[in-house]
């Protein structure tokens, strides 16, 4: 099938796509967007966080389908942004396998709350796993964010 | 800046002891780090793997028909298609590259199909007929060491024993003895980025594999043979590591993806889904410790009985040298005149089991650390003090016979995290009491227990292995500016290796503009990114090759140079570059009956002090604050030393409370991220990081390694502050709810 949908501002059109395909595998290998990341593929790991009309979703869970004339902006949708400096300077990325999703949780966390809390932070990233931190320096990154 | 002149003793920006900004690191926040699962060519095929459902069984015929059939489909392979040697292995080469005759653990591949699409190829995988009479697998480690027991391998199940003899433990008695049976869960590493990779056929008939890994030459080395090519036909580069810890040292998906490219002559691109991930890498050996310790009556250890028993599943992997650590740090980091320890390793049709973070000393300081506490509640010590009266010092003996060299401070570890300041009382914040955000508790039924654990790590490899880092360093003008040229084949996976090789080049040559090359096996091994020997090894490397090729600068010079000018001036005549082998102190094989030998390179130290809130009404723990004290000889990147410790301590908060991959009769029960759970950020307490920098006369800087000795400690700091909180005796990790609900007896 034929996919047309907005991503990161530009229409994209991916085809020969089959049905079964999600979104993230859209991204990732048919419109030449591996940001978003593949760590479970269920949607518990929160490496494929993007914005599907504004909302925070799992590409993985995403039918391709779902995303027809739809907008999608990924975390190379959100370059330059404070969130990335604040991750950087707080030593918040290791492997970086889990940063992209991280990037775009924190970007909504802070668009929706622009001074959130540590407990109000740990909610908002409880489904995005990370195995190099410990979280300690993602919640310094995010505060650092906050404060920017 | 610019001076070579290292008595000029400018400081250097981002040099040793600074915390510069990753190399990589914009390109990972913005998405754009090309980890191996991105990899991408032109005209690719996609490659899976058909893995046994079996624990063990026999194969009596595979049917590829169906599969071939499947269109879109290019290539269909078994073990008939391995053209070099059929088994491969790091220490023991006895795991097949695909299955023959006999599957003996669920999961083993084989066969692999490589097609346009990875569903098609999938799909074909499913349409492959094997043929498995099931034979009942062999699961139980205490009993596959019998010698009755039916045989995993030819060779016997017992894959290796170390005992250690120190004094006269046989005949020691003591005034108070504890004793105690304590037993681990298989743990998985759980690294975010499944194995993955991309092989491309070249012209030369050999291959060239980008692929995330941990040692690149030992993979090339196996490769090589699998496909019956030289080494020098096997090019491999390191692509993205999406984490390791430990997984990444066995070959995965490796000569699978190189035979499916060899076979189609088209690139092939392979990458598990977290389920095969979970059958693609060998995990924490389980275990089952038994301990007993004497002692006087004022708290001195006067003997340790120990025997352990480490389930190794079913193929070696370093299961050998698990052992020996297992074996050789057994007792802590105490002294003690009198030490009987046995460990065992034991071939099972279990989950292979091999290198994860902590490598051996993870379970043993679970049991000892479980019976120092035990040892203090029997003669009515506080559990730091009883630690501190055994605490091992310079100059004290392992019980291997080794002298500890160096500082070792064991008792100012353990003072460090116990005075640390008192951690935050219970607040109303529901998101911090056991149960979070489900909301079951507003504070009734909680009680709170504080813990203590310290552990001892070896750094390197040991027991008489050849290791060494071979690195190369360019200096040559760019655009008029000295710019040096790191290359090595080590391992970035995370921890932040690339920042500190170009730290130690900045420091050692005085200038700001330093390039890490990508890793590859166009320069020699740099060995494995494991044994927190990386920072020690290539970092001593790079070191020792800057420092050749400062000398040949002042040779060109005829003195030492002064000042950039001197520099740009001596360059004008070309680059300067230098290839350096560096190798640490040689260490001793092992008494094979005694035990005795000075086996390991260096010691590292970590202590604990864990506070737990625990619902004892639904056996919720909540880990209030966790305090880490270690020692790092030299903190060469402060901020990534950090990083090491709070990631290196949630992992041991995952096997305390919550990590456990469960195997039922050899079958693997929760392959995925909802059923085998890591820790989330709601799980993580504060962490409070005190680092200590005492340095070790014979590494690089006086640096110590760093990686495991977190995650050591923390597991028993944990299960000792719940035990305090609840009273119960808490043998196993990870701890269950129903091992703490009160009135439950368990």
């Amino acid at each position: 099938m034929r996919l047309t949908c907005t991503v990161n501002g530009e229409e994209r059109i991916a085809d020969d796509v089959w049905p079964g395909e999600s979104l993230l595998y859209v991204l990732r290998e048919r419109l030449g967007l591996p940001g978003a990341k593949n760590a479970c593929e269920q949607g518990e790991c929160g490496s494929c966080s993007v914005y599907l009309d504004g909302s925070l979703v799992c590409a993985c869970l995403v039918a391709a389908g779902q995303a027809e004339g739809r907008t999608v902006v990924t975390v190379e949708g959100v370059a330059g942004d404070v969130v990335q400096r604040a991750f950087l300077s707080a030593g918040a990325v290791q492997c970086g396998f889990c940063t992209p999703g991280l990037v775009v949780a924190v970007h909504d966390l802070l668009a929706r709350n622009p001074r959130p809390t540590d407990p109000q932070i740990r909610e908002a990233l409880a489904g995005n796993l990370c195995r190099c931190t410990g979280y300690e320096k993602i919640l310094d990154a995010v505060r650092l964010a906050a404060s920017g | 800046m610019t001076t070579v002149d290292r008595r000029v003793d400018a400081p250097v920006t981002g040099g040793v002891g600074g915390s510069p900004a990753r190399p990589d690191g914009v390109h990972k926040v913005r998405g754009e780090f090309a980890f191996s699962s991105d990899m991408w060519a032109a005209d690719m095929l996609w490659g899976t793997t058909l893995r046994s459902p079996h624990p063990r069984a026999r194969i009596r015929g595979i049917d590829l028909t169906k599969a071939l059939l499947v269109p879109g489909v290019y290539a269909v392979l078994t073990h008939e298609d391995v053209p070099g040697v059929k088994l491969y292995g790091l220490e023991i080469v006895d795991q097949p590259v695909l299955a023959f005759d006999e599957v003996r653990y669920e999961g083993e591949p084989v066969a692999i199909v490589a097609a346009d699409h990875p569903e098609t190829a999938r799909r074909a995988a499913a349409r492959i007929a094997v043929d498995y009479e099931v034979l009942p697998p062999i699961v139980d480690a205490e009993r596959a060491r019998d010698p009755e027991s039916p045989r995993i391998h030819p060779g016997g199940n017992v894959l290796r024993h170390v005992p250690i003899r120190r004094g006269e433990p046989d005949t020691a008695t003591a005034e108070v003895v504890v004793a105690g049976e304590y037993r681990v869960g298989m743990q998985d590493q759980a690294f975010l980025g499944p194995e993955s990779g991309l092989a491309v056929p070249a012209e030369d008939g050999g291959v060239d594999l980008f692929v995330a890994t941990q040692w690149l030459h030992v993979d090339q080395k196996q490769v090589a043979a699998c496909l019956g090519l030289r080494p020098e036909q096997v090019r491999l580069t390191l692509a993205g590591v999406g984490g390791a810890f430990g997984a990444r040292e066995d070959l995965s998906m490796q000569v699978h993806a190189c035979l499916l490219a060899m076979h189609t002559g088209r690139p092939v691109k392979m990458m598990y889904g977290r389920e095969e991930s979970f059958y693609g890498h060998v995990h924490r050996h389980p275990a089952t410790l038994r301990y007993e310790h004497g002692a006087t009556r004022d708290g001195r250890l006067v003997y340790v009985r120990a025997e352990i028993v480490l389930d190794g599943g079913a193929y070696a992997s370093s299961s050998t040298a698990v052992c020996a650590n297992a074996a050789t740090l057994g007792i802590g980091p105490y002294d003690v005149p009198n030490v009987a320890m046995d460990a065992y390793v034991v071939y099972t049709n279990n989950p292979p089991c091999g290198a994860m973070r902590g490598f051996g000393a993870v379970q043993a300081c679970f049991a000892y650390e479980s019976q120092m506490d035990k040892l203090a509640a029997a003669l009515g010590l506080d559990p730091v003090e009883v630690r501190v009266r055994n605490a091992l010092s310079t100059g004290d003996r392992m019980p291997t016979g080794q002298v500890v060299e160096g500082p070792a401070p064991v008792a100012e570890l353990l003072a460090r995290v116990r005075n640390a300041p008192p951690p935050p009382g219970r607040g109303s914040d529901i998101r911090e009491l056991p149960g979070g955000v489900s909301n079951t508790t507003h504070g009734e039924g909680v009680v709170r227990g504080v813990g203590y654990a310290i552990g001892i790590k070896n750094v390197c490899f040991s027991e008489g292995f050849d290791d060494y880092t071979t690195a190369r360093v360019r200096l040559e003008l760019v655009g008029g500016e000295p710019t040096a040229l790191v290359h090595t084949a080590a391992c970035e996976v995370g921890q932040g290796l690339v920042t500190v090789q170009a730290q130690i080049a900045r420091t050692e040559l005085g200038i700001e503009r330093v390039v890490v090359a990508t890793a590859d096996t166009s320069v020699g091994s740099a060995g494995s990114s494991s044994a927190s020997r990386q920072t020690y090894m290539t970092g001593g490397a790079v070191k020792a090759a800057c420092e050749a090729v400062r000398a040949h600068l002042e040779r060109r010079l005829g003195r030492t140079p002064d000042g950039e000018a001197d520099v740009v001036a001596a360059l004008g005549d070309g680059a300067i570059e230098e290839t350096v082998e560096w190798r640490h102190r040689p260490t001793s094989p092992l008494d094979p009956v005694t035990g005795q030998g000075d086996a390991h390179v260096q010691y590292a130290f970590a202590a604990h002090r864990a506070t737990v809130d625990v619902d004892t009404e639904l056996g919720l723990v909540r880990v209030v604050e966790i305090v880490t004290a270690q020692d790092v000889g030299k903190a060469v990147n402060p901020q990534a030393v950090e990083g090491q410790i709070h990631g290196g301590t949630a992992q041991g908060l995952g096997l305390a409370l919550m990590e456990e991959i469960q195997v039922v009769d050899g079958v693997v029960r929760n392959p995925s991220f909802t059923d085998y759970l890591i820790p989330t950020i709601l799980d993580m307490p504060p962490m409070r990081v005190d680092v200590l920098e005492l340095a070790d006369p014979h590494s690089p800087y006086g640096l110590r390694g760093v990686g495991e000795p977190p995650t050591i400690s923390s597991t028993p700091a944990i299960v000792a502050a719940v035990r305090a909180a609840t009273g119960k005796p808490l043998t196993r990790v990870p701890i269950r709810p129903e091992h703490l609900i009160q009135g439950l007896r368990t």
